[in-house]
């Protein structure tokens, strides 16, 4: 069983002031820079393909083969680096930001140099500006040391890293609306084909990888595939951030290696469950992942077979975690009320299915549902899954599906048919003011 | 009337280099134009941001409607902006959000007549191991209740 006994922690060692240059250097910071430029560019893609590395975005692609996808040749092209995060339940890149900003410049320059790439633009939320400082103070050393910039380390090598504040958009962070909001057009998500290593930002090829994907490719350069994928789960390893909230004893972000038990990180990592109660629910990877009964939990692995295995996905490995007080129905309705904010109204389906999932899931939670709800609940996920531009609709529509089957009795007990039965209390509602 | 000052101009140009298109510094010359017009977007100030792009103002204005942190009106002094999405709901963002409106007597997207405060309830904002989470202007709190709100706000009267 994989655990954290041992376990060496690489993306937020205990080091302090690892945001100063000086200090990330003297322990390790930047070799793996320093090997990558002594390495030619299909080596390094290589050497990430051999560690396994999977996006720590929520997709979970394989990190080398999407680089690998950018077409040889002159072309001007782009990295985008993610650090929009704006999934509910998902709190970690910020911490990259503060506490080891340079290991994220490190490993933008190694996809830079890979990829033949001499612009690099970090897209972070609008709201993290205490983060954009750090990491602009942080990058500004860098600048000053000769990592970024013209001929770095001597190599004939050049490479300019902008941050760009977004401005409060959850769909941001979906690339291609990323994309679109880097131009400065409305950040409608793209169709796809063309895909970006194609035809990305400003029409050229780009890449377009998660802060801690960046941060990973880091520390495979400076540790060696080879040490990196003996790290967790064998078909998705390495270091990963959790970040665990809700009804936990010690919430926050807690580095791992992937595949450790979900019990494990609920009731020894984060100190179990707030005031002795029991575990109702937990959704594993941030708000749009499938939500996990008690029974799921207890055999949950946190990787990407481990956690299809009890139907659901790794997402941000955002874990939010539900005692046995909460109100699911309510925990729905405001998932919902959030897609329906955030969609960016270009797709039907989307535009208006996430209008009609909150006005019905807050039928369930005001009391006035019926069977038929329940039923036209289905019908419209149905018509919203897999039939849009972008992931939006999906992840708007999962988190209703799986919540309404998997705790059925729950969204039963609210029909306006059983509301006498199960004697619920109507008055709640005024006191949730959802 | 609104015009950019003539610092807010250079950095204007210096925002215009970081991108192969002039377009792709509408975003940041848009945060430079909330910044000068007191933290919201006149029709005045938008105006301006199209003409240093030269872009239209419809497609300015856009690019300012789709993103929440582009004020389209006035908000107060400080803007509360109370997280109420799942973590921070699951740990009692609702009762701090009751609290705040009775406190201020005002609901989302309302100001205070002294112009003090705006208060708005706000997407998740990555607080989550920290929740419930307020920001105040750019600045976060975090791990609230509903003294420890009490006490922030005593704070900003002074």
């Amino acid at each position: 069983m994989i655990s954290l006994a041992g376990y060496e922690k690489v993306i937020l060692p205990d080091i302090p002031n690892l945001n100063q240059i000086a200090v990330y250097e003297k322990h390790g910071g930047y070799e793996g820079l320093k090997k990558a430029v002594s390495l030619s560019q299909d080596d390094v893609i290589n050497e990430v393909k051999k560690s396994g590395l999977r996006g720590r975005g929520g997709a979970g692609f394989p990190t080398g083969l999407k680089w690998s996808f950018m077409p040889k040749g002159d072309k001007v092209r782009y990295l985008a680096c993610n650090g929009d995060e704006g999934e509910p339940g998902t709190f970690k890149d910020r911490q990259i930001f503060e506490f080891n900003p340079h290991l994220f410049i490190e490993g933008t320059l190694i996809a830079c140099y890979a990829m033949g790439i001499k612009t690099a633009y970090v897209y972070i939320r609008g709201e993290y500006v205490k983060w954009i400082n750090i990491l602009q103070a942080s990058l500004d050393e860098a600048y000053a040391k000769g990592y970024v910039g013209q001929n770095i380390l001597g190599k004939g090598f050049n490479t300019d890293i902008v941050i760009h504040r977004g401005a409060g958009a959850y769909i941001c962070g979906e690339e291609s609306s990323l994309m679109n909001s880097l131009e400065g057009k409305r950040p409608y998500p793209r169709i796809k084909p063309p895909f970006p290593a194609q035809v990305g930002l400003w029409g050229q090829p780009t890449t377009i990888n998660n802060i801690e994907t960046l941060a990973n490719a880091a520390v495979i350069l400076r540790k060696g595939a080879d040490w990196y994928s003996k790290i967790g789960a064998e078909k998705h390893p390495g270091p990963v951030l959790y970040g665990i909230s809700g009804h936990v004893n010690k919430p926050g972000v807690y580095e791992g290696p992937t595949g450790m038990s979900l019990k494990e990180l609920i009731y020894d990592v984060a100190g179990g469950i707030k005031n002795g109660k029991k575990l109702k629910a937990v959704i594993p990877g941030g708000s749009s992942t499938p939500i996990l009964t008690p029974e799921s939990v207890e055999k949950a692995t946190m990787d990407a077979d481990g956690l299809r295995a009890v139907g659901t996905s790794m997402g941000t490995a955002g874990i939010i975690v539900m005692d046995e007080d909460t109100d699911l129905v309510e925990a729905l309705h405001i998932l919902s009320k959030f897609y329906h904010h955030e969609s960016c109204g270009q797709c039907t389906p989307c535009r208006e299915g996430t209008g009609w999932l909150e006005k019905i899931v807050g039928k369930f939670a005001a009391g006035t549902a019926t069977q038929q709800d329940y039923d036209l609940l289905l019908k419209i996920c149905a018509n919203m899954e897999g039939r849009t531009v972008c992931a939006l609709a999906d992840a708007a529509a999962w988190p209703v599906r799986n919540t309404i089957t998997r705790f059925k009795e729950e969204f039963e007990a609210r029909m306006i048919e059983n509301k006498n039965k199960a004697g619920w209390d109507y008055s709640m509602k005024a006191v949730s003011g959802v | 009337m609104f015009s950019f000052t003539k610092e807010n101009l250079q950095r204007i140009e210096a925002e215009k280099k970081k991108y192969p298109t002039v377009e792709s510094a509408v975003m940041p010359v848009l945060w430079i134009a909330q910044e000068q017009n007191g933290n919201w977007l006149s029709e005045a100030a938008i105006k301006a941001t199209a003409d240093v792009l030269d872009l239209s103002p419809a497609h300015v204005i856009g690019v300012a409607s789709f993103y929440t942190m582009y004020n389209k009106q006035p908000v107060g002094k400080y803007h509360l902006q109370v997280c109420s999405n799942i973590s921070c709901s699951l740990l009692g963002a609702k009762k701090l959000i009751h609290h705040l409106e009775n406190k201020l007597a005002i609901t989302h997207g309302e100001t205070t007549q002294d112009g003090l405060y705006t208060f708005s309830e706000v997407e998740c904002l990555g607080s989550c191991g920290t929740a419930p989470a307020m920001q105040i202007n750019d600045d976060y709190h975090e791990n609230l209740t509903i003294e420890k709100m009490d006490e922030l706000l005593k704070g900003l009267e002074k």
